[in-house]
């Protein structure tokens, strides 16, 4: 039997079940939309830069909203005492929550290939690999602030907390490399390594880079596994 | 089937749970009873793998909680206190995912299972947020019993429900008694005195007693009181004091009609029944009623738990 699967499962009802996904995803593709076909016309070209580029921004507030509940919410209402009872490992419900957070940004992005479909009817020569590459980039993208997210969930019993922290780690991660000119020259390698946009900048330029995929698959993991430390941390002695 | 042995927890500097030890049989209905507070749910929260003892051990048929906690996760049907459940899904839902979790191969026969034992009829299909508390403690229990566990475990299973939905769980439990090992919290003796085979009072973290209600109720009377009505002279009835040793007279108080209330107490070891009515019978007294005090558990309870707190 699938634990994490399961665990995933009920998640996703539970966001179709209340108002959640629709009004988050109806922001996302309203906002997404509208940045993708503003330029699209001026520029005149039939790419999906302008749209890759504000995803990452709206992202920033999109999935702590999406996770900030995921566990902390179990946490206040005492239903996490019920799942950790069950015959679950704590590391597949944080697994699972995690499926759940990232397949509802798959949902999301399954709607833009309207935008996909608007330049391959438009234009010409469109650059298939690059837009793969793209939207690659997102779906780690995804993963990477998920994690995060789940992470800063685990850690309080309050969403609004649970937003706010994931919000900053998320903002802190992504605003680094703008900001590389305040920094010692000397460490001024270690931030930009440490930035979400560096690495997210390759794929947009439709170049996948093996130290890339590392990066953001390392951010999933350790705070997947931050979290599920959080969770186990209730055993300490 | 369980034991615990020297079970300690901490919570920081406070100690919840003070080496405590016990064992609970195949069976068996075991009440746990206690102020607010005592270390209860800490204990019930360590057998059920949500905590970790900070000492000490449990062991549930064999397995250990801290190395096979999944296997005795398997084993158990655990009611939480305060009865935490997913608001937002329809109690159909709910159980269909407990029903997954427990890996329950026949859904449906086990929903029409739990749902005649608990009566949920005619709310399957609700959202849970929109049942009464009574309705919700029951699918709290049909969460807890839909794998058919061989341990069930409720804590705290009537707090905040009304007379008669307090009534209508206890009948429940009772039924759930007879196939199952039973574990219920409670800080409410008569709901444990009424379902219980035996019972383990916990204070402070430690076990102040443990046995069956008749068991503790002697252990803790060494005065027996026995009231009787006679109907004789009023001025007659301390002669008793010299014909009969080692009993006290409490009180006497006529009535109309001759008859006379008298109060006698004696040590427990000795029964002075036969004694007193060799006595009245040679006076020509006529009896008319002769019975025992029963020391109430609670009087036990109070006991045992307010002596302890206040030497603190």
């Amino acid at each position: 039997m699938n634990y994490t699967k399961l665990i995933a499962n009920k998640e996703l009802k539970s966001y179709f079940s209340s108002p959640t996904a629709y009004i988050v995803l109806v922001f996302f593709l309203l906002i997404s939309g509208w940045f993708f076909t503003s330029p699209l016309f001026i520029n005149n070209i039939a790419e999906l830069a302008s749209f890759f580029n504000i995803v990452p921004i709206i992202f920033i507030f999109f999935i702590p909203a999406i996770t900030m509940s995921l566990i902390s919410k179990e946490k206040n209402a005492g239903t996490l005492e019920i799942l950790t009872t069950f015959p679950i490992k704590d590391s597949e419900i944080v697994i699972g929550k995690f499926w759940a957070s990232l397949s509802l940004i798959g949902i999301g992005l399954i709607f833009t290939v309207v935008h996909l479909l608007t330049i391959v009817i438009l234009g010409t020569n469109v650059d298939f690999g690059a837009i793969f590459c793209g939207y690659l980039g997102i779906i780690v993208l995804g993963a990477a602030y998920s994690a995060i997210g789940i992470f800063a969930s685990s850690i309080t019993d309050n969403q609004i907390v649970a937003f706010i922290i994931s919000f900053f780690i998320i903002f802190f991660l992504y605003i680094i490399n703008f900001s590389l000119i305040f920094i010692p020259d000397a460490i001024v390698g270690i931030f930009q390594y440490l930035s979400i946009s560096y690495h997210l900048s390759n794929f947009f330029r439709g170049v996948i880079d093996t130290r890339n995929v590392i990066y953001f698959l390392s951010i999933t993991i350790l705070f997947l596994r931050l979290a599920t430390i959080t969770l186990e941390s209730r055993k300490w002695k | 089937m369980i034991e615990i042995h020297n079970l300690v927890k901490d919570y920081g500097t406070l100690r919840a749970v003070d080496h405590i030890n016990f064992e609970i049989n195949e069976g068996e209905i075991l009440g746990f009873l206690g102020p607010n507070g005592a270390g209860k749910s800490t204990t019930l929260k360590m057998l059920t793998c949500y905590l970790s003892p900070t000492a000490g051990n449990i062991s549930v048929e064999n397995f250990n909680v801290l190395e096979n906690s999944r296997e005795i996760r398997k084993l158990i049907g655990y009611l939480p206190e305060h009865n935490p459940l997913y608001l937002d899904l329809t109690v159909y839902d709910y159980l269909k995912f407990v029903a997954e979790v427990r890996e329950l191969k026949d859904f449906k026969t086990s929903l029409k299972n739990v749902v005649e034992k608990c009566g949920l009829h005619g709310v399957v299909s609700q959202p849970i947020n929109t049942l009464s508390k009574g309705y919700k403690q029951r699918v709290g229990i049909a969460q807890a019993i839909i794998h058919d566990p061989k341990i069930l475990i409720l804590d705290e299973p009537t707090t905040g429900l009304d007379p008669n939905q307090i009534t209508e769980i206890r009948e429940l439990i009772k039924e759930l008694g007879k196939e199952k090992t039973l574990i219920i919290s409670s800080h409410i003796l008569q709901e444990v005195q009424a379902v219980c085979d035996r019972i383990i009072i916990i204070n402070n973290g430690k076990i102040v007693a443990n046995g069956t209600t008749d068991e503790l109720k002697s252990s803790f009377q060494n005065k027996t009181k026995l009231h009787i009505e006679v109907i004789a002279n009023e001025d007659e009835i301390p002669k008793m004091l010299e014909h009969i040793n080692n009993i006290d007279i409490l009180g006497i108080t006529p009535k109309e009609d001759n008859i006379i209330q008298v109060g006698i107490e004696y040590s427990s070891e000795n029964d002075k029944r036969i004694e007193i009515y060799e006595f009245i019978k040679s006076q020509k007294w006529i009896l008319l009623e002769m019975h025992r005090e029963h020391i109430s558990l609670e009087a036990v309870f109070r006991n045992l738990t307010i002596e302890d707190g206040g030497s603190e």
